[in-house]
């Protein structure tokens, strides 16, 4: 036995450890970060309460207005940010890797034209909402259910349209990809020909305000049904982890070692697509954070799905988190449109890491 | 151990790949697939192991019919080193940790920890386990490839031209390489190649396609200038250099 082999192979074994132990340090920092931003957003706004207020306000003492601000107004759309942050970012981390394409992101499927397609036929065709003017020229969908409903059927139908085509047809992954967007081009042509042909101004008005997307339009019932559908989720995510693993070093790597490679794919992409259904329908089109937030995630604990999810779930809601406190703050009282913040922030900080990487 | 391969056949649509491929190898084989681009050893290599399902016929692993074997039981007993790779930024030791993916239930343990190491310490890895798959050379990265196909812990070994993008010395050190885990692991190897002269070198049976039919196979005595012309279609000598058969094309 040679015995100094075995010293540097300790060595080299004590070095992956470190090597672990740094991404795991990473994304306990990641989750830190987050904490600290979930207290500020819900401190932040027009009424200021103050940090141990939130906090007692959390847990239900203090006085009832804070009680009532905090509970009823920034908590659910704080969670609304952290649940749809982790779904959208942790959603196009799997698309990125069952794709194999770092440009696939919920976009890329064509699930949030479907959903606006949708979310169009319910406002102008059904008439389910219009322009009511609040004071602050604000836009009421007159009947959100009927909107998330249509905007949830067409983004779920589109998304097992392309999987039934993908399984049928025995599409490559590419030919997924192009699939998609030549649907998403197909809903955003109708969306164009409704509005077109649209003879009230005011719906049209209030489909594109439906389409910027908005944390606060959740309600708690609905909060709860995402929540519980991504954590779901992630956890299968993370089951999966190693097949995703295998999936990066190529088909015929990942099958020979024994994965179901057409099953892992399409129930991968099938939850992430869902996922993203249901969130787009609840909160409208928040755009960028799945492209982004999990390509950062990247860059900070490398290809390695063991920490690439967890750390891509918890990155997309920070990111949305921040994004969504500052659209309120910059022009309180003033809230500006969520997925634009998300692409002013997201952006310059993506090439950023681009410039670092190169 | 041993693995039959009874008459299988594979064909996309409108095109015979390999037709009624009957062979069978035992412990400690090192089978030189041979032909020309397009006989068909790349998806014969395929077929045996179920990245490609054979239309008809049988492969049996020990007895065992394997299309009986789920995936990850079937990549207990067989391996599989791409003709080409995609390489993904990993470390080293994160790329050949994946080749215990059969194993793993929900986490890594321990064992598959030590088989790592053990892999890393039998191919003299060790001290590239940190380095990144991506900044390794062209005979460092097959060197890992094949430490992922060991970390498996097979029993037959499939390497698809594992020398095609190796300079002269690595080709040598794969194909040596290859022979010593075949002794040290006791197991068996097929592969698919293009030098005859390097086949000749290292390989003790040899199975030569042609029109994805099998044309001969055997051991080393049944390479002749006869049947090299008549697979390759050239004309060559074959001459003993320092007791190696050497092909010389004429």
């Amino acid at each position: 036995m040679d015995i100094n082999k075995d010293k540097e192979l300790l060595f080299q074994y004590d070095e992956y450890k470190k090597h672990i132990i740094r991404k795991r340090f990473i994304i306990i920092a990641l989750l830190i970060a987050t904490i600290i931003v979930f207290f500020w957003a819900i401190n932040a706004g027009a009424m200021s309460i103050g940090p141990k207020q939130v906090v007692l306000a959390i847990l239900g003492l203090g006085d009832t207005k804070s009680i009532s601000t905090v509970m009823n107004i920034r908590m659910p759309r704080v969670m609304a940010g952290v649940i749809a942050g982790a779904g959208l970012s942790v959603a196009g981390c799997i698309m990125q890797n069952n794709l194999k394409n770092p440009l696939a992101s919920p976009s890329t499927l064509g699930i949030s034209n479907a959903a606006a397609f949708g979310a169009n036929v319910a406002i102008i065709l059904l008439g389910a909402g219009t322009i009511v003017n609040t004071g602050l020229g604000e836009i009421q969908i007159l009947n959100p259910y009927i909107v998330t409903i249509c905007a949830m059927a067409f983004s779920i139908g589109s998304t097992l349209l392309i999987i039934s085509l993908s399984k049928i047809g025995h599409f490559s992954i590419q030919s997924i990809v192009l699939a998609g967007v030549a649907l998403s081009s197909l809903f955003s042509a109708g969306t164009m020909i409704i509005q077109y042909f649209s003879e009230d101004t005011t719906k049209v008005a209030a489909v594109i305000f439906w389409t910027f997307g908005d944390l606060s339009r959740a309600s708690w019932d609905e909060i709860m049904m995402m929540g519980i559908l991504i954590f779901g989720s992630i956890i299968y995510f993370i089951y999966r982890r190693w097949d995703y693993n295998a999936l990066d070093s190529g088909d015929d790597t990942a099958k020979s070692l024994g994965v179901n490679v057409e099953r892992v794919r399409l129930s991968g992409m099938f939850v992430a697509s869902i996922i993203v259904a249901v969130i787009v329908s609840f909160l409208g089109i928040i755009g960028f954070i799945g492209l982004i937030s999990p390509q950062i995630a990247k860059r900070l604990v490398g290809s390695d799905n063991r920490y690439l999810i967890p750390a891509s779930a918890i990155m997309g809601s920070l990111i949305l988190l921040i994004s969504d406190t500052l659209a309120r703050v910059v022009l309180s009282p003033q809230t500006l449109p969520v997925g634009a913040v998300t692409s002013f922030l997201g952006a310059p900080l993506f090439i950023y890491f681009l410039i670092k990487e190169e | 151990m041993t693995l039959l391969v009874d008459k299988i056949s594979f064909s996309y649509p409108k095109k015979d790949v390999i037709n009624k491929i009957a062979f069978s190898i035992e412990q400690g084989d090192y089978l030189a697939v041979l032909g020309t681009n397009g006989a068909g050893k790349s998806t014969l290599l395929k077929c045996l192991n179920k990245i490609l399902k054979p239309q008809s016929g049988t492969v049996y692993i020990n007895g065992i019919d394997s299309s009986r074997l789920k995936g990850p039981e079937l990549a207990k007993n067989i391996a599989y080193v791409p003709q080409s790779y995609d390489c993904s930024r990993k470390t080293v030791f994160d790329f050949i940790l994946l080749g215990r993916k059969p194993y793993i239930k929900w986490s890594v343990n321990q064992r598959d920890i030590d088989i790592v190491e053990n892999v890393l310490k039998l191919l003299n890895l060790e001290n590239y386990s940190m380095r990144y798959t991506n900044e390794l050379s062209g005979g460092e990265l097959q060197k890992v490839i094949i430490a992922r196909a060991l970390a498996q812990e097979p029993k037959v070994l499939l390497m698809d031209e594992p020398t095609s993008n190796l300079d002269l010395k690595n080709q040598i050190e794969v194909l040596k390489t290859v022979r010593y885990i075949i002794n040290e692991r006791k197991i068996s190897a097929i592969v698919a190649m293009h030098d005859l002269n390097l086949a000749l070198r290292f390989a003790n049976k040899f199975l030569l396609l042609k029109e994805g039919e099998v044309f001969a196979f055997g051991d080393a005595t049944i390479l002749n200038s006869e049947l090299i012309k008549n697979v390759y279609g050239i004309d060559v000598a074959i001459e003993k250099f320092s007791g190696i058969p050497v092909v010389i094309p004429i």
